[in-house]
């Protein structure tokens, strides 16, 4: 099965039942998998919209009225997609938008992977927010990623970006569907004030009788617009922070590979690179190297804690990714000494080239 | 004969209480216009709990959010329509019924406008069409008329305006009617109209904006706005008796697609 088929079929074993989508290069698949799939199932809603900005805004619509809510696209779409995603955080709708990431910026590359919407994925909507971005690296982790996604979007009420890349997203490999552990669903309450009696208040849908009262502009508990009240402002964005950042236990996933002892180099990678990087760690290891490998499979928040205590026993740390160095300046944060092995011609960073990177160490 | 309109105590009871004093200019028609929705929605007894009004930004999105005591979601600005859409097709149960001013749902929002209509989805799109972006100071929309004074049409506007009912109606909507503030009557039956209707309905609604609009272009005071729109519209069956030149300057009213 393709990438991109499997995070269709996660979407629908985490319960997706809305879906809206335009069509983009090398996301569309997901879009045509989920439309083939939703016409046999019960109460399943799929649309082509008219652009991304219609496709968020309806996916957002849909999850008020109940929905769980996806939408796919690529770099170009995310762009356009980015201030309903700021709509989304701050009315705090879950939601899970997949970016299978090809070569930018504008139109770029449109066939060809790359890594560069990082800081996109966790900057690109305006003002202060916290978000959770996640990294598959294989076609099996499209499907649970995906339904991770799901569960977490659900569990904080905030949308999720599962931020793939061409290379994960167009490869194809055999996978275990793996069994359902669990499927999380969002806590409704009628009656108790839906954006701020807790640190992530019940969500009634609409149509329950809650008589929402739901807007973009800085609110109170009730929904109230309060634009001049500095306190509601301060405390709304204080709490969209800190209802992720208080359990980074539940969001945050990293995998560490031939990591056990002293290392000489510690790699730090994601995504499709981190294939590359293991490879490249286990010929350095059958070498005599003391390599290891530190998978980020949650990108934000950004796993600093794990980054900083996997590092410090190194004596070089190296990220490969396939841009200049975004996920390497926030490693740097923890880790000064760390350098970067970057790509940005559209192809993919091979384990024969972090051999080579890492050789020229010292 | 002139039929009474419900008393205003018949409407407050859709109305949020914490959401008074109403953001509106005095004289403005935003405020004609929310009486007549929720008129509308009274002597048709629709009931509140199955109802969802979907607004975005200016002016026109505050008819609804947080006056209508309601679902109602406030969202981006032009988006309204794309975001009702979700909506009603996850619960198609739901009485979805979108309201902007001309700036959200015909600028910025015209291309979901079109695509809704097109694909007749089953909602209420009200337009509450000023000519003018309000909120942000006055500047040019796609509805200001040939040759009118906005914030930054200093010389007169030199575009030509959109016909948005035509515009809509074109697109593929299954009823459109336009009216006026000050045709309250026939607005509040075509609202019915579209509220009942199965299918994408879009009323348009000639607002007054003295604040903005009729303080540049001659039209000072809500009374002279309003005169403005008894002497300028016309109903669409009395057009077909009149020539070109009489038709000069006025603006055809009524069922466009019923
Ligand atoms: S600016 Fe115009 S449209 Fe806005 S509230 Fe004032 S009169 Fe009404």
């Amino acid at each position: 099965m393709q990438g991109d088929e499997a995070c269709a079929e996660g979407a629908i074993a985490a319960g997706c039942n809305y879906y809206a989508g335009y069509p983009i290069t090398p996301a569309s698949e997901i879009m045509e998998h989920i439309c083939r799939r939703f016409a046999d199932l019960e109460g399943r809603v799929f649309i082509q919209m008219e652009d991304e900005i219609g496709s968020m805004a309806s996916v957002i619509g849909a999850a008020w009225a109940g929905a769980k809510a996806m939408t796919a696209t690529s770099g170009p779409g995310l762009s356009l997609m980015l201030e309903n995603i700021g709509y989304a955080l701050i009315t705090e709708t879950p939601c899970v938008v997949v970016d299978v990431q090809r070569a930018g910026p504008s139109t770029g590359q449109a066939t060809r992977p790359a890594q560069g919407d990082v800081m996109q994925a966790r900057w690109g909507a305006h003002g202060d927010y916290e978000i959770i971005v996640l990294a598959p690296w294989s076609v099996s982790e499209m499907y649970t990623e995906t339904i991770r996604a799901f569960n977490l979007a659900e569990r904080f009420r905030v949308p999720v970006i599962l931020l793939s890349d061409e290379a994960v997203g167009h490869l194809r490999e055999n996978f275990a569907v793996p069994p359902l552990t669990r499927v999380y669903h969002r806590e409704k309450e009628v009656g108790s004030p839906p954006f701020g009696s807790s640190e992530v208040p019940p969500m009634p849908a609409f149509g329950e009788g809650a008589r929402l009262l739901v807007t973009g502009s800085t609110h109170d508990e009730w929904g109230y617009r309060r634009t001049s009240d500095a306190h509601a402002q301060a405390s709304l964005v204080e709490r969209l922070v800190s209802k992720v950042r208080n359990h980074l236990d539940e969001v945050t996933a990293v995998e560490r590979y031939l990591c056990n002892g002293e290392l000489d180099v510690l790699l730090v990678s994601f995504g499709f690179t981190a294939r590359s990087a293991l490879g490249a760690a286990r010929e350095a290891r059958e070498a005599g190297r003391r390599v290891g490998l530190l998978r980020l499979r949650t990108l934000w928040p950004f796993p600093e804690d794990e980054v900083r205590q996997t590092a410090a026993g190194a004596r070089y740390v190296l990220v490969a990714e396939m841009n200049r160095g975004q996920v390497l300046r926030e490693v740097q944060r923890v880790a000064p000494n760390a350098v970067g092995y970057h790509k940005t011609d559209g192809e993919v960073i091979t384990s024969d080239e972090i051999l080579v990177a890492m050789g020229n160490l010292g | 004969m002139v039929v009474p309109l419900g008393s205003t105590a018949s409407i407050l009871k859709y109305i949020r209480p914490k959401s008074f004093p109403t953001p509106f200019c005095p004289g403005c028609g935003h405020g004609i216009l929310m009486g007549a929705i929720l008129r509308a929605i009274d002597e048709l007894g629709l009931d509140m709990d199955s109802m969802l009004f979907v607004s975005g930004i200016g002016c026109g999105g505050w008819i609804p959010s947080p006056h209508f005591n309601a679902d109602t979601l406030h969202v981006t600005h032009g988006r309204p329509v794309a975001f009702a859409t979700g909506a009603v097709l996850f619960n198609p149960k739901l009485n979805v019924v979108v309201i902007g001013g001309d700036g959200d749902i015909a600028s910025i929002g015209g291309n979901h406008l079109i695509h809704a209509a097109r694909r007749n989805l089953d909602m209420t799109v009200i337009c509450a069409n000023n000519s003018i972006y309000g909120m942000t100071g006055g500047q040019v929309t796609p509805t200001t008329p040939l040759g009118a004074m906005t914030a930054t049409t200093p010389k007169g506007n030199p575009e030509p305006p959109f016909d948005l009912s035509r515009l809509v109606a074109a697109a593929g909507a299954s009823y459109v009617a336009r009216y006026s503030v000050w045709h309250i009557r026939p607005l509040i039956k075509a609202l019915q109209k579209a509220l009942l209707h199965k299918g994408f309905a879009f009323v348009e609604v000639l607002s007054s904006c003295p604040t903005q609009f009729g303080r540049r272009n001659d039209l000072p005071t809500p009374a002279r706005m309003l005169r403005h729109f008894k002497e300028t519209c016309v109903p669409i069956s009395r057009a077909k008796d009149m020539s070109p030149e009489e038709l000069a300057g006025k603006t055809l009213i009524g069922e466009f697609v019923g």
